[in-house]
């Protein structure tokens, strides 16, 4: 049985800001190591997912890390519009997080 | 080797924090006081126009006790990226700001300020001799952007907080620092592991958002030891636990992996974050890898245009199912009538929030589900008097379309303020983000001693 489970019920931390005026940093932090390990294993959360969510080609998606010690995915991409110029949405890039909400991660049960 | 005690008051200076926590702080003995008060995450235009973010008002009730605290105490008092941007005109609003609490509270120290704001001569001469290159994913640097900048300054590392603290600097107030800087300078100079130090002083930059309740506007202790560095809220309402270190450490940043400054790059990957005490995280493992050449950080911005807003309410469910149809009678009626201005000249651009106002076009809901939408008419334009126009024209031709199927025929917008238009004035970018080779950083910063 595979049971898909939303990525708010999971993480304690998903956010996006800026990163310098002309990237866009995303941060997923998992509740526990064990809920990391076991969303890492599934690899739904991928460099292209980001690329897809965010619609950016994926040379783009400047980093994408896996990071062990925060229990942490963070992915970069380069930022739509550099922050403060004409065309901007949201110049602290603090509210670019909402495509990420909508993942679901399927669990085997 | 001697423990070094760093109190972080507070994540920005002018955001305010508890006296209690500060005091708690002092109680602590710590060995110096510092505090960022800068950043690129407001935008160009702080640098751009000469500006600051946060009032005079805040600023010096935060510099007034952390002074008075540094000269009762004897505990050097250290302020980066002064004023918001670092340039000279915010080193001058800060270091006015400092004679003006000293005159008021009788308070005599020897003050350094660290000027940062880069020669365009200089940095000429760097260009053609090949020596600046892209920092991130931005264009290769021209001439004609040195010149167009209004305002460039280079991001100082360690090094000019060390110099100025071996100068018997008692307060200093840097222009535009790294932000780990100012935390990290007086545990180098005392011979303490840079890797360690600087990691530190990423998490202190913050004040007290490492810890849980997470904030800006509260007081952080790190304690440096020899293999490792303690952090701990000095409000025992917070605590640390490793996963707010550890998130920490990616905050604002392109890779969790690396710190990156002019001493080097900052290795996490072997970083263990352990809890220390009840509220006191342990970090160990953060490495140094020094670059082989010296390579500083360049910020600029350039003026690009002027603005002009008109925010406007919409309640009308007819007119609101046809959003799209009306952006593009505007469009097309501002088109024909102005037909003496090339529309390179100007930008007009419809936020609608109930639509996609905060995504724009990465918004992945495209169907409008609210009762009413906020719309943000914005012109940018090569002169305010174009942006003023058109914006007025747009706002009046929006109000009075008579879209299909309207029954509302008295006015199409709710404005919640007279006048509805607002001239916000001028615009920048950040034209230069560069990095450039320097053979020794004192050629991009000076020190000034000023007694007071």
């Amino acid at each position: 049985m595979t049971k898909e489970v939303s990525i708010i019920d999971l993480a304690n931390v998903i956010r996006s800001k800026n990163a310098g005026p002309f990237e866009l940093t995303f941060d997923i932090i998992f509740k526990d190591k064990e809920t990391y390990e076991k969303v890492k294993k599934t690899k739904v959360i991928t460099k292209e997912l980001i690329a897809k969510l965010y619609h950016v080609p994926i040379e783009k998606v400047l980093y994408f890390v896996e990071f062990d010690p925060a229990n942490a995915i963070k992915a970069t991409i380069v930022r739509p519009v550099d922050s403060g110029s004409i065309g901007e949405t949201d110049v602290y890039g603090a509210q670019q997080h909402a495509p990420l909400l909508d993942i679901k991660i399927p669990f085997e049960e | 080797m001697k423990e070094i005690r760093v109190l972080s008051p507070v994540g920005m200076l002018g955001y305010g924090f508890p006296a209690e926590s500060f005091q708690k702080g002092l109680g602590k003995n710590p060995h110096v006081i510092a505090a960022d008060a800068g950043s690129t995450d407001a935008g160009p235009h702080k640098l751009g126009a000469g500006v600051g973010i946060v009032s005079k008002e805040a600023t010096k009730k935060d510099l007034t006790l952390m002074l008075t605290a540094g000269c009762e105490h004897k505990i050097p008092v250290i302020i980066g990226s002064a004023g918001g941007s670092g340039a000279e005109v915010h080193l001058n609003w800060t270091s006015e700001i400092v004679k003006e609490i000293a005159k008021e509270k009788n308070l005599h120290f020897k003050m350094a300020l660290i000027h940062a704001e880069a020669e365009k001569d200089y940095l000429q001469k760097k260009l053609t001799e090949g020596k600046i290159k892209p920092l991130g994913p931005v264009p290769e640097l021209t001439a004609k952007d040195i010149e167009e900048a209004t305002r460039i300054v280079a991001v100082m590392g360690v090094h000019s907080h060390i110099k100025a603290l071996e100068m018997g600097a008692e307060v200093i107030i840097a222009g535009r620092s790294n932000d780990p800087a100012m935390f990290a300078a007086l545990p180098i100079k005392e011979g303490h592991d840079p890797g360690l130090a600087l990691h530190m002083g990423k998490i202190l930059e913050c004040g007290a958002m490492a810890s849980t309740p997470g904030t800006t506007s509260d007081c952080m202790m790190g304690y440096l030891r020899e293999d490792c560095f303690v952090v701990e809220p000095t409000n025992t309402m917070r605590k640390c636990i490793p996963s707010t270190v550890a998130a920490h450490t990616l905050y604002e940043k392109s890779s969790p992996l690396h710190i990156i400054g002019p001493e080097g790059v900052v290795d996490v990957t072997g970083c263990k974050f352990e809890q220390y005490s009840e509220r006191a995280v342990k970090v160990s493992g953060s490495k140094l890898k020094k670059s082989e050449t010296i390579n500083i950080k360049l910020e600029g911005a350039s003026k690009v245009a002027y603005r002009t807003i008109c925010i406007a309410g919409l309640r009308d469910p007819i007119m609101i199912k046809q959003i799209d149809e009306c952006e593009k009678h505007v469009r097309d009626t501002i088109l024909t009538y102005f037909s003496n201005i090339s529309p390179e000249d100007y930008s007009l651009i419809f936020h609608i929030y109930g639509k996609n106002g905060v995504m724009g076009e990465l918004e992945p809901r495209k169907e409008i589900t609210s009762h009413e939408l906020c719309l943000i008419l914005e012109v940018v334009a090569k002169e305010q008097e174009m942006a003023n126009t058109i914006c007025a024209f747009a706002r009046s031709t929006l109000m009075h379309y008579s879209y299909k199927g309207r029954i509302a025929t008295a006015g199409n917008l709710a404005f919640p303020y007279a006048p509805s238009d607002i001239p916000t004035g001028a615009v920048y970018k950040f034209n230069i983000h560069h990095l450039v080779e320097v053979d020794d950083p004192d050629e991009l910063f000076s020190i000034e001693i000023v007694e007071l």
